[in-house]
């Protein structure tokens, strides 16, 4: 048995039954992370002296009874934005580059404590800001689908990390599209939650108001098992929620009958790639063949989120990253005159160019004289978004769309036009500025054979809506095929043909069509 | 380019943002925060006449709890992150002259 094509549900319950150890999981990931890491750069920081003792140490608990849950001994990997007690975590930013948190984030702790075993700490654009993880301080991330093209971003290094078997699941987080947008280039399934659905302390703030943490995983069911380990109130972070319907696991069912999606014109129009459309249009009919009611819709406002989610994101992050100094940790400018002289010079040199662009912008908007013109402006516009979705979820139960209006460009084209690297945000942010959960699942493949993603974004707190539309559309779809990956390393059987795994209406229409001279002759000849 | 951002202006903005750029970071930031804020102004095509502004989707207000000490004193291990310190504090280059 190839213990790397196993979802992470699949890996704890032969855990469990004793087919396993979390031992042996632990050091099959790491021995691909050790063939891989050279060409993938998922990887910040790896553990490995510390994932095998946490291993043998939750095997011990399981076999002693005291760890039962679904996702006890299986190994995973964690954003570098998140604190953990003693391990090295950067942002993926010089100015973080020695800085070993003496505390460990709330979901890592929620997580250990469901029997999580951390392998390491996965690369992402510095500072969360990034749609590419090319802005990272400690080199790009690349997509495991093929080398030349990025993984996405911001968590770039935890999509390339599961869709490459270096880990079963990881964490990432999603302030503009940061999970939706790099699941979407990578092929992997993740979930941003409602905004305060998982507790933030520990988090490296960029853009408070908008970040949430979430799980990046195979599927929908491994994604809904691990939202429901993370999802919790904290009182350490003050804008954490009170749910009590959290038992996402309870929605991973095959029944979208009744229904209601709406698709809106405004995410089909320009800018989109037509191999995209086609796909998730498919998945549409798809789960309008499995009984959901799907029409199109206008959304309204779509063009004003990206300026208003600069605005408002820059102008949190001018904030939250002034605790940088050279004082309390981190990186301190060797020569300097003078108190300000080493903040200016130790930020100067330890923060990167996208970095700076933000603070600058941020500063700028907050400034006096431009706090109402662009500040205010943009918080009055976050609130008509607000209130055109809460009109849409008045109609439908479900929005379906792209997660971004490509695959994955090729490394290098991005960053000189930052602009134009924004819009690639569009259709994803309105769900921060509005607090909405969202979920990317695959659901085909372009002409390159890089992945598709398909996006579905529900009410504030109906996460389950969009688990059961997602895990629907799944079970119609099969089981994704996993990249062919460098150095003939695997993390499955041989892959099939992504032709053999459309279900009734052959819903890859896309990625039949295209799809044979894709993924793995992509991979085969890297 | 409707958005003309002055010498002066980056000067000021480095000052709130404690950034120290070079001649070439200034001139980049110019040009990216005059076509940032270009794009920005798309949003004054919205009325946004008595809409108040959004700073939080939920209606939460201030969370207070009781001012009670829960973690203990950590002072040796957050001092190891310290670039420089000293007698148990962080040190920094002299203040007050």
């Amino acid at each position: 048995m190839d213990i790397l094509s196993l979802t992470a549900v699949e890996l704890g319950r032969k855990i469990r039954a004793g087919e396993l150890t979390a031992t042996e999981a632990a050091k099959a990931c790491l021995e691909q992370i050790k063939k891989l890491e050279g060409s993938l750069n998922c990887y910040i920081t790896v553990d490995e002296e510390g994932a095998l003792r946490q291993a043998e140490q939750v095997q011990r608990q399981m076999e002693e009874g005291k760890l039962t849950g679904p996702l006890a001994g299986v190994p995973i990997a964690v954003k570098d934005n998140l604190c953990t007690k003693d391990l090295l975590t950067t942002c993926a930013s010089r100015i973080l580059y020695n800085f070993k948190p003496t505390y460990t984030a709330e979901a890592v702790l929620r997580l250990q404590e469901a029997g999580a075993v951390i392998l390491g700490k996965t690369n992402m654009d510095e500072f969360a800001m990034g749609s590419t993880t090319e802005t990272s301080a400690f080199g790009a991330t690349r997509n495991p689908w093929n080398q030349e093209y990025v993984p996405g971003g911001s968590s770039g290094g935890s999509c390339a990390a599961v869709a490459a078997g270096e880990c079963f699941y990881a964490l990432g987080s999603d302030t503009g599209g940061s999970i939706r947008q790099p699941s979407s280039f990578c092929g992997v399934t993740g979930i941003k939650p409602t905004y305060g659905t998982v507790s933030r302390y520990g988090l490296i703030a960029y853009g408070s108001s908008l970040d949430q943490i979430g799980p990046v995983a195979k599927d929908v069911t491994d994604c809904a098992a691990v939202l429901e380990a993370l999802a919790a109130h904290d009182p350490k972070d003050s804008t954490s929620l009170q749910r009590e319907d959290t038992d996402f696991t309870s929605a991973l069912v095959d029944d979208v009958r009744g229904l209601r999606i709406g698709i809106p014109r405004d995410y089909l129009g320009e800018g989109l790639a037509p191999e995209v459309r086609a796909a998730v249009l498919q998945a549409a009919l798809v789960l309008r063949q499995k009984g959901a009611v799907v029409e199109e819709f206008d959304l309204s406002l779509v063009e004003y989120a990206i300026p208003a989610y600069y605005v408002i994101a820059s102008a949190e992050a001018s904030s939250n990253l002034s605790r940088f100094d050279g004082v309390k940790y981190g990186y301190r400018t060797r020569e300097y005159e003078g108190l300000h002289s080493m903040y200016k010079k130790s930020r100067s040199e330890g923060f990167g160019p996208e970095v700076k662009r933000r603070i600058m912008l941020g500063s700028f908007v907050l400034s006096s004289g431009y706090y109402d013109a662009y500040y205010l402006k943009a918080l009055r516009t976050k609130a008509l978004i607000k209130q055109a979705f809460d009109r849409a979820f008045e109609k439908y139960d479900v929005i379906l769309g792209p997660a971004a209006p490509t695959t994955a460009p090729k490394l290098g084209q991005s960053l000189s036009d930052p602009l134009k690297m924004y819009l690639g945000d569009i259709y994803t942010i309105s769900a921060n500025l509005a607090g909405l959960p969202g979920m990317t699942v695959p659901c085909g493949w372009d002409s390159r054979g890089l992945p598709i993603g398909l996006q579905l974004l529900g009410d504030c707190f109906k996460e389950k809506e969009i688990i059961r539309a997602g895990y629907a559309y799944e079970q119609e779809r099969g089981p994704w095929q996993a990249p062919v990956l460098p150095g003939g390393a695997d993390q499955g059987g041989p892959a099939p043909e992504p032709g053999e795994l459309g279900g009734i209406g052959r819903p890859f229409e896309a990625g039949v069509k295209t799809g044979q001279k894709g993924g793995r002759k992509n991979g085969e000849t890297v | 380019m409707a958005n003309v951002i002055s010498d002066e202006t980056i000067e000021y903005v480095s000052i709130l943002a404690k950034l120290e750029l070079t001649q070439e970071e200034k001139q980049q930031a110019k040009a990216d925060m005059g076509s940032m804020l270009d794009y920005i102004d798309k949003l004054n095509e919205l009325d946004t006449e008595g809409v108040e502004p959004m700073s939080h989707v939920f209606p939460v207000h201030n969370v207070f709890r009781e001012d009670v000490v829960v973690n203990g004193d950590d002072r040796e291990n957050l001092l190891k992150n310290a670039p420089a310190q000293k007698e148990g504090s962080y040190k920094v280059p002299k203040t007050v002259l």
